[in-house]
């Protein structure tokens, strides 16, 4: 049985069935839409940022692959509560574990149970799936209320 | 290198399938463990060794520049390049290949068009009319022609099943369309169009039609000529070939009316600094060093198909299809698109409740290779209401086996998706 049938059968069922910290967050002001154009995968991720800088709500609607759906509900978990800067490093050590830069065993001990993403890594054709929430998240702490994985925007390339 | 036509055909006609499908080295080994079964012709379809092999030879002991050489060498070149697009003009049956411009795929043959007819011969005013079904090639070089001269893009609708609503054509044909643009086979729904309708219709109004074949020359017999197509363009990698090599026919008189494309070396008859002058067709559009080794391959695999003859490759593909397209009817949450009564051995489905990227990475851990996207068909996409499909396309040199893996992968989907 391949990493990919573990990924699918671990997080799939669960994530993509029942999304979480899915629909329109109260008080967000953040706020960023992603766009996949290879794949058509569409998401907003909302968050509310309170004045000590934490992370108190993170939330993401729109429609895509499971895989994106699952990294996107999996993503709301693990940075809710966090302050931006540590959500922003998280960001970075998920993009790193994706794009083989980072090996999650020995380079990180924040991942945690995001690790489960790592086989996706092995398909580069569906990396900017994973990627999409986190990108878009990113694009939403920085201000901005657009993002595309395509173009200067590449994720994967940057 | 001389080899005897009349034996050869009468041995590949009666050669078995099962001898053929060995003719294809990549067919031949393991993904993730499994055999591989590669149901992803519409997009790229594998070459015999025989393709592989003349391009080999050609590299190793006739390569040089063609039409320009006084020595050994580019006269052989020249002579394998011009072989080659003899061979190849036949497949289409084009009446003389002079006609056929080598290019670099159907993409780079319907911007020449574009760029060289197109621009001579549309204005403000004037209507492009296009299927519902093009590929974006067939759609965005048009678009972007009409941005230039103020034309305007006009679009034949299509049903639900796939078909084009040929009552609307009369209506959609006006004293100010001044090209039809028609894909002959589509490559996201299989549809098989009746282009020498189109062709008709369009020509009873005196406006001339450009066909996009990319999926017609693998799969079945084409006769340009017959069809009475204005310009005809297909892909050399579709139809067994190697890729950055296609076709452009057109009536020679279009050809010799029609202003270059690019300029350069090859396609001049002089050049000073006040002024230069063309040579004929089809050098006149074929400007600096060709792509002499991929035309020598798709000459050959031109042969190859010629030899297993097309009408029998066609009986074949038509067989997977309908086994194929049974055994995923029988799978409860399937649906397919594309129901046109004529159609080519594309298959586009879905599984209700995954994302069709999802189903074509479960399925290539399986060791089955689709298309999972929108197959460069946005509009298609959008008039079915879906944001993609996934796309098994089978060649000849599939089997029943093929379609019984893929049924058993997309039971694999249901079950790892608890469907």
């Amino acid at each position: 049985m391949s990493n990919l049938r573990e990924l699918y059968q671990e997080v799939i069922l669960d994530h993509n069935d029942n999304p979480r910290n899915f629909g329109e967050c109260v008080g967000a002001n953040r706020h960023a839409k992603g766009d996949n154009p290879l794949c058509g995968d569409k998401y907003v991720v909302e968050a509310k940022v309170d004045d000590d800088d934490t992370l108190s709500e993170v939330c993401f609607h729109g429609d895509g692959c499971a895989i994106s759906k699952a990294a996107a509900s999996m993503m709301t978990q693990h940075v809710k509560g966090l302050p931006v800067d540590e959500a922003e490093a998280l960001i970075e050590e998920f993009r790193g574990m994706l794009t083989g830069d980072i090996d999650p065993e020995t380079d990180s001990e924040n991942l945690d149970h995001l690790k489960v993403f790592k086989s996706v890594s092995t398909r580069p054709e569906r990396i900017k799936c994973a990627v999409l929430a986190w990108h878009t998240l990113h694009a939403a702490l920085e201000g901005k209320d657009s993002i595309s994985t395509e173009g200067d925007e590449d994720p994967v390339e940057a | 290198m001389t080899v005897d036509t009349e034996s050869r055909v009468g041995n590949a006609a009666q050669r078995s399938w099962k001898a053929i499908r060995a003719d294809f080295p990549a067919l031949d080994q393991e993904v993730g463990g499994s055999p591989l079964s590669y149901l992803d012709n519409a997009a790229s379809s594998q070459s015999p060794q025989s393709v592989i092999d003349r391009m080999t030879a050609y590299q190793s002991g006739e390569h040089s520049n063609v039409h320009r050489g006084v020595h050994t060498l580019s006269r052989r070149a020249t002579d394998a390049f011009e072989a080659a697009r003899e061979k190849v003009a036949e497949f289409i049956g084009a009446p003389d290949p002079d006609c056929c411009v080598w290019t670099r795929g159907a993409t780079e043959a319907i911007n020449l068009v574009r760029y060289a007819w197109g621009r001579a011969n549309i204005e403000a005013g004037d209507e492009i009319l296009v299927t519902e079904m093009e590929h974006h090639s067939n759609i965005v070089p048009w678009q972007m022609l009409c941005e230039e001269t103020g034309a305007q893009l006009r679009v034949l609708p299509m049903t639900d099943r796939g078909e084009l609503k040929l009552d609307q054509l009369d209506g959609l044909l006006t004293d100010r369309t001044k090209l039809v643009g028609a894909v002959h086979v589509s490559n996201a729904l299989g549809t098989i169009n009746p282009v020498e309708t189109i062709i008709e219709k369009a020509h009873d109004r005196g406006v001339p039609v450009l066909i996009d074949g990319c999926q017609a020359t693998p799969h079945m017999d084409v006769d340009v000529e017959e069809m009475d197509a204005d310009f005809y363009v297909f892909s050399g990698h579709k139809m067994n070939g190697p890729t950055g090599i296609g076709m452009l026919y057109a009536r020679r008189d279009i050809l010799e009316e029609m202003p270059p494309f690019h300029g350069g070396g090859e396609m001049i008859r002089s050049v000073t600094f006040e002024e230069s002058t063309w040579a004929d067709v089809p050098q006149k559009f074929e400007a600096g060093t060709p792509a002499i080794l991929p035309a020598i391959g798709l000459g050959e695999a031109a042969s190859y198909l010629t030899d297993i003859g097309m009408e029998r490759i066609a009986r074949r593909e038509a067989d997977l299809l309908e086994y194929a397209t049974g055994k995923l009817e029988a799978i409860e949450g399937v649906r397919i698109f594309g129901r046109a009564d004529r159609k080519a051995s594309v298959l586009s489905f879905d599984v209700d409740g995954v994302h069709p990227h999802d189903i074509g990475t479960i399925l290539d851990d399986e060791g089955v290779a689709i298309r999972a996207g929108h197959h460069c068909t946005q509009p298609v996409m959008d008039r079915l209401g879906i944001p993609a499909t996934a796309r098994a396309s089978f060649a000849y040199y599939n089997t029943r086996v093929d379609a019984d893996r893929l049924a058993d992968a997309v039971e694999t989907v249901k079950e790892i998706f608890g469907r």
